[in-house]
């Protein structure tokens, strides 16, 4: 269980995370969303007892963590990649850190034949690849057997492989009873692997629920139609008040009238449809939309503003 | 909540009695500090630099003996000239006290140190003490070999002393101890500053810049900073024909050293406490 109640951080003017309330609990993955810069990696370091909150509270296990009797056997974390002295092994990384908590080496290299790293511990880290110095730190995490983790990105540098192993390592992990929690800034990744997410922007709480509920309240649901005569449908249909965009490939985007409606008012007006399917909205459209307003670091595509109610592509 | 079905029961896990101990942190500093290149090359300097420069300037006193005056023979300090290599070796020893810290603030270890084992002054206290006795023992191993062996390189016809003539012991065991002090001063710049380069900097400063700065200062407000100086402190502890500038007695020296490397070391630890590492 890890709760934080209240949670600030301010860096002077800046203001990274802002009366974050979450809870995450055991024998689920608890999904961490939000933009970059959204204050994840932040909120995963006050935790861990590395950077002092400026208010509130966050607790693992009720307490805080620099209370914990043997921390690395509680608590597991992977918060960057690389975080490694490049001149150091693998292996004598992965030794000094075991050693902290009164781990053996026989732990560590249990722990280097689980993330596959045993062929190469006795090279330099520096030598890695991203995606080796995610698997140190995801062996790192899980050193000590404990029952709280936490993944800041896990499978940034990974190949399809490597990102399949870590998805099914953490849904292993919560079946164990553990307390998972993984950021990311990926929601379909998320959508594979996480059961609840706390969804953050500027630092802010904007949601925590499970994934099922996230895309029922999603509002981007509408109906894809196509016919012969899309014009005269298109226009019958916003005589209804529906709202209906054409999209590039001929297809009509229906918001406003469901697939009943749609068909029915086809009959009436005699115009054939080719197909008529509601679409709902994937995970990553509904993270967009509560997103949409807290994204820190815009960028620009040249075929779309921003925030254009209408337009939106299937 | 979700509909979905109820999650597995919470992990239950049985932990060992007690919590991690010190000698835990001991062994890990231990480790960290014996599987980096970089504690193998500034050893490897501060004792070939150390023992071989002694050598090779004892090596050539001897064959330049009869070019020396009367006067420069009779002030001529044996035990002093074989150790003038710990000069050098205090810097190679420096860059290692700084390393061991900032090279875990550089790589980001020092995160990963600080989530197995949270109580930040109880680390810190660990690598002061893995830190200090391996520096010690390479300081004090360094000074005694290249005394005896610069006295070796030092016999007739130059005279040469041992350990029992009067100031050798102290400049031979105070030279090691001196070394090893200034590298406890250079961790905790290495931990107040956290930046490698910034530290080092502020280490060789300290020894090289900050005298030539006060000798721009009146005669005797110099002489009365300069004694209180690291360098001059060093000088003292090695010299074992008297000098004629103002300074502490050679052990009066080293405790004021060891007070500026207890203060730096204080400060560095209450940062570390405060800081976001």
């Amino acid at each position: 269980m890890i709760e934080a109640q209240g949670l600030t951080k301010h860096y002077g003017d800046k203001h990274a995370v802002e009366q974050l309330s979450f809870t995450v609990r055991p024998g689920v993955v608890t999904g961490f969303l939000g933009p970059n810069g959204s204050g994840k990696s932040t909120t995963m370091r006050m935790i861990m007892g590395l950077d002092a909150p400026t208010a509130g509270d966050v607790t693992v296990k009720g307490k805080h963590f620099k209370n914990l009797q043997w921390p690395l056997r509680e608590v597991g974390a992977l918060l960057e990649a690389k975080a490694i002295h490049p001149g150091r092994s693998a292996r004598s990384h992965l030794s000094m850190l075991a050693q902290t908590n009164h781990l053996s080496n026989t732990r560590v290299d249990e722990l280097l034949e689980l993330v596959g790293l045993t062929s190469v511990a006795n090279k330099r880290a520096g030598k890695f690849s991203l995606g080796m110095g995610q698997r140190l730190g995801i062996a790192a995490a899980l050193l000590g057997d404990p029952e709280i983790l936490l993944f800041d990105e896990p499978v940034n540098g990974l190949d399809p492989d490597g990102i399949r192993w870590v998805r099914n390592l953490l849904k292993g992990l919560a079946r164990e009873g553990r307390t998972v929690f993984v950021s990311s800034h990926l929601m379909s990744e998320m959508a594979l692997t996480a059961d609840e997410v706390v969804i953050i922007g500027r630092g802010k709480l904007i949601s925590q629920t499970s994934i099922e509920e996230l895309l029922s309240q999603s509002t981007e649901n509408f109906v894809r139609v196509r016919s012969p005569e899309a014009a005269k449908l298109k226009a019958a249909l916003e005589g209804q008040g529906a709202v209906v965009a054409l999209e590039d490939d001929g297809s009509l985007s229906v918001r406003g009238a469901n697939e009943v409606a749609i068909g029915e008012l086809a009959a009436k007006i005699a115009v054939v449809l080719h197909e008529l399917a509601p679409q709902s909205a994937s995970l990553e459209e509904a993270f967009m939309e509560l997103t949409e307003d807290s994204i820190e670091y815009h960028g620009t595509t040249t075929s779309a503003g921003p925030t254009n109610a209408t337009g939106a592509t299937s | 909540m979700s509909t979905r079905t109820t999650p597995p029961p919470a992990m239950q896990k049985t932990l060992p009695p007690g919590r991690y101990g010190f000698v835990d942190l001991l062994r890990s500093e231990w480790t960290k500090i014996r599987t980096v290149r970089s504690t193998v090359w500034t050893i490897g300097v501060t004792v070939v630099l150390g023992i071989g420069i002694g050598a090779l300037v004892s090596a050539l006193t001897r064959s330049h003996w009869f070019g020396m005056s009367p006067a420069q023979r009779a002030t001529f300090d044996a035990p002093a000239t074989s150790l003038i290599g710990i000069l050098f070796a205090q810097f190679a020893i420096g860059i290692l006290g700084v390393l061991v810290i900032s090279a875990e603030y550089s790589t980001g270890t020092i995160r990963a140190t600080f989530s197995a084992a949270p109580n930040r002054s109880r680390v810190f206290v660990a690598k002061i003490i893995v830190f200090g006795v391996l520096s010690f023992i390479v300081a004090e191993f360094t000074s005694f070999v290249a005394f005896f062996l610069g006295q070796f390189l030092l016999s007739s016809p130059a005279t040469h002393a041992t350990l029992s003539r009067p100031g050798a012991f102290r400049a031979v065991f105070g030279g090691g101890l001196f070394v090893c002090i200034l590298g406890l001063i250079a961790l905790g710049l290495g931990t107040i500053i956290r930046h490698t380069a910034g530290a080092i900097s502020a280490f060789v400063g300290i020894l090289l810049v900050l005298p030539i700065v006060t000798a721009a200062l009146p005669n005797q407000l110099a002489q009365d900073i300069r004694k209180f100086m690291p360098d001059r402190i060093g000088v003292d502890v090695l010299t074992t024909k008297g000098h004629d500038f103002g300074s502490f007695s050679p052990w009066v020296g080293i405790v004021i050293l060891a007070i500026y490397a207890v203060v730096l070391l204080a400060i560095g630890a209450s940062m570390l406490e405060r800081r976001d590492a």
